[in-house]
């Protein structure tokens, strides 16, 4: 047989694995600390500062939490464009009940988690069961509940949310960071666990990759997608409940824009740690990678146009990359 | 004659490795003027990188092109094969599905720099209808490539490419089909086959890559035969005997395949019984399968035999039909993919790239992702047993190289299909459908195929039922043959008329009644 033909294919698959996926998988990283480094030299004084990173790391928790909303339904082989407005109708829904209608802060966040549910529910209905593309699905219910949050708000920002809510996501810290910092790891560390080791998440990753495999090895693709909705619904209403806790109150907008660095930080994530899989360590990693610079050219004096340069670009490099890797591992498939 | 002729086509010692491997050593070939050359060799001889050379995607490391005696530099650029006049036909065929025949078939032109604004699609319908016509084809060129028959698709790619000499001058020609029939029933391998020889008739040289034996013996007049990317020898095909062909194609002599008995089991026991299946193209069929039997169903395309296994496993959905398995009752209309393998039903599918496994991902997920829940101790997967077990499945299915963290599509087919039969083993089915179980394998890879399930009848009492269109395979690994006719069932073989003769004479049989029930 061709077996030393096989082997070949092995032995190269092989030969590159070793020093070539170890630098791809931590090359993220690599970048990151070469980006400390040299923002370190250049603003000693205004970055290498804790107090500098303790705010990185807190007050981008949302960024991280909504990520990793993201990533249950692109690993199912869909798009989920209104967890930026799921977000912030949770954030609003929060604010109204807990401020103008008196709920106590535990009933108002049990209520702004169950719009997120709602959405999701509704967001999955429309693609499993019509059969629409989710990205069109998805880009229609943002703008709708976009509309929405404008209409219950009056377009007001809503302040005056429960002391309990900020003290419990920015005001208490732990090891200097605060806590909110600690819920996004935590929301990471359980959707690895699930992706990795359990079987729900190894069956997740076939319908985003083979549908037809995995609805042929009699995986219930139906309900995975729509449960992958789901998830990233209540993800990022927990998004939303950290926002109104950073910010002390809920606004109509301010929310929406967290969409684009969400997309971009979860492409960047499936370059690294586990790379051609969105996985939400890289996504974690990818969130504080961009952070990081994007606060240390703002340090250096740069306009805040940086932002959108910053974001815009790794979306599109980061997409890239990963077509470069998949078209390399296509090269040795073949 | 043949030999004074400058070859049209013409290698010198070609190599080429990737990574310190040789995927080709030394290796030549010479295509003449009107000939039909084939190219044989099991998957991984170098077959394929050596077409990739031609078309200017490899880097050879060594060796001459020669163009009617001229020497041509390699590697060539990308699209200079076409300069040359050189033609491909590849296995996917190259079709966009989406667009319609008339811009399938023009496509090269119209992406030239020679198009202008204003085409006239009018005149281009015209001229593709004539087209056809010359080739004695009746295709529409305004219906979308993605509606087509099989057939048709690959009649279409290979009247792409034709054309496309045609253009430089047919007599400068090279027109190269890899692996063109795979998917294609024996009816359409007949018309694509006299495609060729008009081609080759009218002075183009075409290179025939296959490995399907009696194909190539049939079509072509010279053979090149590589092994483990080297060149075994050209010699040519009347004065070559199929045991010669395959010793040559696999380097030692195998046992003779043709020895199956056929034992009739039709006294045994009942295991399975179908009743009443209707959906899609399959009206009204009913049928029995007995302990220990495997039975084959088949036809010509398009009579219903290929839908079976997927209806029976909830894959389609059926509008009527029963099911009983050992005693147990299953009510086709409502079952799904799911159910199915809840009731011990496994389904091989033909395309194994859709809707077998993914290539991307490692063997030992593709392999396990049938029997995750055993590996799941209520908290975690245990990653280590899942790859340490599936290390043994795959030894003990002989799937090389017995690595499971390789990407699945890095194997060759015939491992490929042997780790899906692992794959769906492990489940210990009690029955397993099987659709087209070695498309694409290796002569010595199928013969172990046929040896596994085999043993799975009779050590595991696994009852299997094989859709083919394949009539040799059938007539090696079934003991009984169903023939199916316009969705119903035609004819049973069963004993000693299970030959590969029997299967197509019956297949054509049904088609004419069926032409004579239309008439009728």
């Amino acid at each position: 047989m061709s077996e030393a033909t096989e082997r070949t294919a092995a032995a190269r698959v092989r030969s590159r694995s070793l020093a070539a996926d170890l630098l791809e998988r931590y090359a993220l990283l690599l970048v990151w600390g070469v980006v400390i480094v040299v923002f370190g030299i250049l603003r000693p004084d205004t970055f290498m500062t804790t107090s500098n990173f303790s705010t990185i790391f807190g007050s981008q928790a949302i960024l991280v939490v909504l990520t990793l909303a993201l990533l249950p339904p692109l690993t199912a082989g869909d798009y989920d464009l209104s967890v930026a407005a799921t977000l912030t109708l949770s954030s609003m829904t929060l604010a109204i009940l807990n401020v103008n209608h008196g709920w106590s802060i535990a009933a108002a966040i049990a209520a702004a988690l169950a719009v997120g549910l709602v959405i999701g529910i509704i967001n999955g209905a429309l693609v499993v069961l019509l059969g629409i593309d989710s990205l069109i699905v998805t880009l229609g219910t943002s703008t709708f509940i976009a509309g929405v949050v404008l209409w219950v708000s009056n377009s007001q920002t809503i302040s005056g949310v429960s002391q309990s809510l900020i003290d419990v996501v920015v005001v208490n810290r732990f090891l200097g960071v605060p806590l909110a910092f600690y819920y996004g790891i935590a929301v990471g560390l359980i959707m690895f666990y699930v992706f990795e080791y359990m079987p729900i998440g190894r069956r997740l990753l076939f319908v985003g990759r083979g549908r037809s495999v995995a609805r042929l090895s009699g995986i219930r693709v139906v309900r995975l997608r729509w449960g992958a909705f789901v998830a990233s619904g209540i993800i990022s209403a927990f998004a939303g409940v950290l926002y109104a806790g950073t910010l002390g109150s809920a606004d109509p907008t301010s929310g929406l824009s967290f969409l684009l660095p969400a997309f971009a930080a979860a492409f960047l994530g499936a370059t690294t740690i586990m790379p051609g899989r969105f996985n939400p360590l890289g996504s974690i990693a990818a969130v504080y990678f961009l952070v990081t610079g994007i606060t240390g050219l703002q340090l250096l004096g740069v306009q805040t146009f940086v932002q959108q340069l910053f974001y815009g670009g790794a979306l599109v490099l980061a997409v890239a990359l990963s077509q470069l890797a998949r078209r390399r591992d296509a090269a040795v498939a073949s | 004659m043949e030999e004074v002729a400058t070859p049209r086509l013409e290698l010198r010692n070609l190599s080429k490795s990737f990574g310190g491997t040789q995927a080709l050593r030394g290796v030549g070939l010479s295509l003449l003027p009107g000939e039909v050359h084939g190219l044989l060799g099991e998957n991984g001889s170098g077959k394929s990188t050596l077409i990739k050379v031609l078309a200017g995607f490899h880097d050879p490391d060594e060796g001459e092109l020669l163009i009617d005696g001229e020497p041509v530099r390699l590697p060539l650029a990308p699209g200079q094969f076409r300069e040359l006049g050189l033609s491909f036909v590849h296995q996917d065929l190259g079709l966009i599905e989406s667009l319609s025949v008339l811009e399938n078939l023009r496509v090269a032109e119209l992406a030239s720099s020679r198009s202008r604004f204003g085409i006239s699609w009018r005149r281009e319908r015209k001229r593709a209808r004539e087209t056809f016509e010359r080739y004695g084809l009746r295709i529409d060129p305004t219906a979308i490539v993605a509606e087509l028959k099989p057939v048709e698709r690959a009649l279409l790619a290979i009247v792409r490419s034709i054309e496309e000499i045609r253009g430089v001058g047919v007599r400068q020609g090279v027109l190269v089909l890899d692996e063109p029939t795979v998917f294609l029933p024996r009816e359409g391998i007949e018309v694509l086959f006299s495609l060729v020889r008009d081609a080759a008739a009218a002075g183009a040289s075409i290179l025939f890559v296959s490995h399907d034996l009696d194909e190539v013996r049939e079509i072509t007049n010279r053979v090149t035969v590589l092994r483990d990317g080297a060149f075994v020898g050209t010699v040519s095909t009347h004065e070559t005997s199929e045991t010669t062909f395959v010793e040559m194609i696999i380097g030692r002599q195998l046992a003779k395949l043709a020895d199956v008995e056929h034992a009739d089991k039709t006294e045994r026991r009942v295991g399975v019984s179908v009743e009443g299946l209707r959906g899609s193209t399959v009206d009204g069929v009913s049928f029995e399968m007995h302990e220990g039997e495997i039975v084959g169903l088949t036809g010509l395309i398009g009579s219903g035999f290929e839908e079976v296994p997927y209806l029976l496993y909830g894959a389609r959905s059926a509008r009527a039909g029963r099911l009983v398995l050992r005693g147990e009752e299953t009510d086709l209309t409502r079952l799904t993919p799911t159910a199915a393998t809840r009731k011990a039903i496994a389904l091989i599918p033909a395309d194994r790239k859709t809707d077998g496994s993914v290539g991307s991902l490692p063997v030992v997920e593709n392999l396990a992702l049938a029997v995750l829940d055993r590996y799941f101790n209520g908290v975690s997967l245990e990653l280590r047993r899942m790859r340490r077990e599936t290390q043994a499945l795959m030894q003990e299915f002989d799937v090389r190289p017995n690595d499971p963290s390789l990407p699945y599509g890095a194997l060759s087919g015939g491992n490929q299909q042997k780790a899906l039969l692992a794959k769906w083993f492990q489940t210990e089915p009690r029955l397993l459908l099987l659709d087209e179980p070695t498309q694409g394998v290796d002569v010595g890879a199928r013969q172990q195929i046929f040896g596994l399930i085999r043993a799975a009848v009779e050590e595991r009492g696994m009852h299997v039922l094989c859709a083919s269109s394949d009539y040799e395979q059938l007539s090696l690994l079934c003991d009984r043959v169903i023939v199916f006719g316009r969705g119903r069932v035609w004819r049973e073989l069963v004993g000693e008329d299970v030959t590969k003769e029997r299967i197509i004479e019956q297949s054509y049989a049904a088609m004419a009644a069926e032409v004579a029930g239309v008439v009728a």
